[in-house]
């Protein structure tokens, strides 16, 4: 491997973490309130998860197509890259804070409200700590699909290790190919262990 | 003085479903009520109504003479203790947080929150060196009621509302703590409104016995009035009384 190569490995795996850790942090900031919202607005709940949900049915070559033709949003580069993400992050992150906050035990629930806590305190001191666990897993979910994901970005000019992985397959060459593919996959691997971690270390029963 | 707690014509609807008919009663200051009724009979639906984690569909509830919904419910819950079976702990709480909540949420300085859940814990037989930073899941399940009391002791409420305190228990263990809570209530001189599904209970810890039967409250009175009564629904409650003394013997 020659020592360029090297470089450009180490390059691109900086702005592929750059590009997941971006996308991750306006997910999250997005999702979880949003999730929060929708535990005291039951009716919305099937609009909104729907919605999610076909969002996360297109494949994301498409998304990232339909995105290019818009404007402010689209175009090709970064921030049309960042958004096409984003989308995709939204929905587990959205499912577990929603299902994480719902499946507190009711009887802790009521117990909080009938010893006079107000709406703000229950979501701080009961529903949020028990609900921590399953939230995180949805990031973690979020964020192992979304170093995968970040790969495509490459086709618009997002950068990251999906341009060895577009430039292998153009010139049929598999060492680029591993170039691309083996460092992702490092990257997904050591997320998805690193946030079990913390998940572990935060968990509060 | 106004009665502690008065239902005035009070009838519950949820859904559907009337769960209450033009119930009317008064809880009087340091007495114990005990609302007697199957599964189904609406008693648990009065007792929410007490600290308005459910309101009258109509008729009125009043505290102290003034009806819940025009109380600072939040102030009317941390002046009310509630426990509940099972005891609804906070399982992310030690203990000694979740007896300190409603001192905490009232703004007690720590160390006063601090010396109030040692006595508690105290009085409810759970030395604190040894209990006060355990966690709800390392407690058994009598130990965890004890708890659910001390916390619905802690801010010294005039009302207590126990919803099958004892329910979920193995039978010695249900006796002890019915016996600690006869024990508590003399020294506290408290005010209760207890809701079972056991007559035993019932006779043992209620200074009045009220018994409902769909929604509608079919007697109130007394021990021996509540032994007398020729009520059909009260029968029903005398006949597993009779049950229950021929398995003992």
């Amino acid at each position: 491997m020659s020592l360029d190569l090297g470089r450009e490995i180490l390059d691109l795996t900086l702005e592929h973490l750059f590009l997941v850790m971006l996308s991750m942090a306006i997910a999250a900031a997005l999702a979880i309130p949003a999730g929060i919202l929708l535990t005291r607005r039951t009716f919305l709940q099937r609009w909104v998860l729907g919605f999610a949900n076909i969002v996360q049915t297109v494949p994301s070559l498409a998304v990232f197509g339909f995105l290019i033709p818009l404007p402010f949003l689209g175009g090709i580069g970064k921030h049309t890259a960042i958004i096409a993400l984003v989308l995709y992050a939204l929905l587990p992150i959205l499912r577990n804070t929603l299902t994480g906050i719902l499946h507190v035990d009711p009887a802790v629930r009521e117990s909080a409200i009938a010893m006079g806590m107000t709406g703000r305190q229950l979501l701080w001191e009961v529903e949020l700590p028990l609900a921590t666990r399953t939230i995180l897993a949805g990031l973690r979910i979020a964020t192992v699909t979304t170093i995968g994901t970040a790969t495509i970005a490459a086709v618009i000019g997002g950068g990251g290790l999906g341009v060895f992985i577009f430039r292998g397959l153009a010139s049929v060459d598999t060492t680029l190919l591993l170039a691309g593919a083996v460092p992702a996959a490092l990257m997904a691997l050591a997320a998805d262990r690193g946030l079990e971690w913390i998940e572990h270390k935060l968990s509060p029963v | 003085m106004s009665p502690l707690v008065s239902f005035r014509q009070v009838s519950a609807r949820i859904g559907q479903k009337d769960i209450l008919h033009n119930l009317s009663f008064d809880v009087e200051a340091g007495e114990t009520l005990v609302l007697l009724g199957r599964s189904g009979s609406g008693k648990t639906t009065a007792l929410k109504m007490v600290n308005g984690l459910l309101l009258p569909s109509a008729g009125d509830v009043l505290i102290e003479g003034t009806a819940t919904p025009a109380w600072d419910l939040i102030r009317l819950r941390r002046r009310i203790g509630y426990v509940i079976q099972d005891a609804g702990l906070f399982p992310h709480f030690t203990v000694a947080a979740n007896v300190g909540l409603v001192p905490r949420l009232e703004g007690w300085p720590p160390r006063d929150i601090d010396a109030r859940v040692q006595q508690l814990l105290t009085q409810v037989g759970l030395p604190p060196a040894q209990f006060a930073t355990r966690y709800p899941r390392e407690l058994s399940g009598g130990q965890r009621q004890r708890v659910g009391v001390a916390r619905a002791l802690a801010a010294d409420p005039p009302l207590l509302l126990l919803d099958e305190p004892f329910g979920a228990l193995d039978p010695v263990t249900r006796v002890e703590l019915q016996q600690q809570f006869l024990d508590l209530r003399q020294g506290l001189n408290k005010t209760a409104l207890l809701v079972t599904h056991d007559v035993r209970e019932a006779l043992l810890l209620g200074t009045r016995i009220g018994v409902l039967h769909h929604g509608r409250m079919v007697f109130l009175g007394g021990r021996a009035e509540f032994l007398k009564a020729r009520d059909q629904e009260v029968q029903a409650f005398h006949a597993c009384l009779a049950e229950n003394w021929r398995e003992t013997i």
